[in-house]
């Protein structure tokens, strides 16, 4: 039998290729996944990413893997992809669009996956974003209840009040206090 | 498409530690807390799934996918392979992006500060998707070793980065291919984070003279396997 390839990092010079749509070359996919047709709550998910002395990471990118507004996992036939890039800026700063995620099953609440990938990183990471207005689901989620409540607090996103569309501040720590729950699934 | 059966795990032995004293940059990038396992969902076990419109008919060709005004400066070469998973199928439909420096040791990106020429018909980036038997092929320029500030005197071995997605969003990889015989490699923190000899070595290319092109093209064959299915009770 094969055994698995070995990962390696990213490094810091994927841009022109994996997130090349924010320096003017054609994307395969970029950090817009919905616009105003696409069925669903229009949503932005906006964050930083930050290493262990809290310093921002300039150079990573951030995946994300959803369901749409119905809870149902894109297979290709529709509009929607459910898969989104970017990567963050000098602030270590990065943003998405796309719709509000419904419920995949009912065991488990709305929740988008993230893959991150860094200079650094000698494998990407996994971890969840879940979203802070969705307490009851939260509280009957089984990975989030199995979290104690400071660890579970890094994977909840916050509304940020005010916004002409609705957003949600999710912020990534990669090292050290507050430390991301990270997965492996 | 996706059997949405559940995956073996991450086979961490064969993987490099997220910590590296020798790569500096894992310093203060490193997690320190244990990862979390989690129960293999729907979310883990389905991928995005990307049409033909994701790529065009020059994406896997970077000797021709940027050119402006000539051919881009450096040696041809072809490189090919499968993309598997552990069970030994092949994943089909697969997105394969890499990127590389030009044939001086040089990126295509505004952070990229060694002193080295940018090639004005080289963009060093290409994309393609597997076909029915998992398999790729790239045309490119060989890349270029190039220096870093890891270290004195550092070095980083030629090589080509690859992203490879399955058909599950937790069979994701980024890695890199080696070439053989790289005299660098073993001074390389990168390559040498992966601390089994054996699996190490499954980043390093093969010379194939099946795929070098007659005039045209050095060949190296390059597999990527991926996690698989889990082996259930019976089959261990």
């Amino acid at each position: 039998m094969p055994a698995q390839t070995p990962s390696q990092t990213v490094g810091p010079f994927f841009s022109h290729a994996l997130t090349p749509g924010q320096s003017g070359y054609r994307a395969v996919v970029g950090n817009q996944l919905a616009d105003e047709k696409t069925a669903g709550t229009a949503i932005r998910i906006e964050g930083r990413v930050a290493d262990g002395a809290g310093a921002p990471v300039p150079d990573a990118m951030i995946e994300i893997w959803q369901a749409d507004h119905r809870g149902r996992y894109p297979d290709g036939s529709e509009g929607f992809l459910g898969f989104g890039r970017a990567s963050t800026d000098t602030e270590g700063a990065y943003w998405f669009r796309t719709v509000k995620p419904g419920t995949p099953t009912a065991a488990a609440a709305p929740h988008i996956s993230v893959a991150i990938f860094a200079r650094g990183m000698l494998n990407h990471l996994f971890t969840r974003i879940y979203f802070a207005d969705e307490t009851a689901a939260n509280a009957a989620d089984p990975l989030l209840s199995s979290l104690e409540r400071d660890r579970r607090a890094t994977l909840v996103a916050s509304p940020i009040n005010g916004r002409a569309i609705v957003t949600y501040e999710f912020s990534i720590r990669l090292q050290g206090e507050r430390e991301t729950v990270f997965l492996d699934g | 498409m996706t059997s949405n059966r559940k995956l073996s795990p991450r086979d961490w032995p064969s993987h490099p530690s997220q910590s590296d004293a020798s790569y500096k940059s894992t310093l203060l990038r490193a997690h320190q807390r244990p990862l979390v396992p989690l129960e293999q969902s729907l979310s883990e076990l389905t991928a995005p799934v990307f049409g033909h419109d994701a790529v065009s008919a020059l994406d896997n060709d970077l000797t021709r996918n940027a050119t402006q005004d000539g051919e881009p400066i450096g040696e041809r070469i072809i490189v090919a392979g499968r993309i598997l998973d552990e069970s030994g199928s092949p994943v089909q439909g697969a997105l394969v992006e890499i990127w590389q420096a030009n044939a001086a040791g040089r990126y295509t990106h505004l952070s990229d500060e060694h002193d080295a020429p940018l090639d004005p018909n080289f963009l060093g980036a290409g994309r393609t998707l597997t076909d029915a038997d998992g398999s790729y092929r790239f045309t490119t320029i060989r890349p270029g070793a190039y220096p870093w500030r890891n270290h004195s005197n550092a070095w980083r071995p030629a090589h080509i980065h690859f992203s490879v997605f399955g058909s599950a969003f937790v069979q994701r990889l980024v890695t890199q291919m080696y070439f053989p015989e790289d005299p660098l490699l073993r001074f390389d923190p990168i390559f040498e984070s992966v601390r089994d000899p054996v699996a190490r070595n499954r980043l390093v290319s093969r010379f194939s003279m099946g795929l070098t092109e007659p005039e045209r093209a050095l060949g190296f064959a390059f597999d990527i396997v991926l996690r698989g299915p889990q082996a259930t009770p019976m089959e261990r």
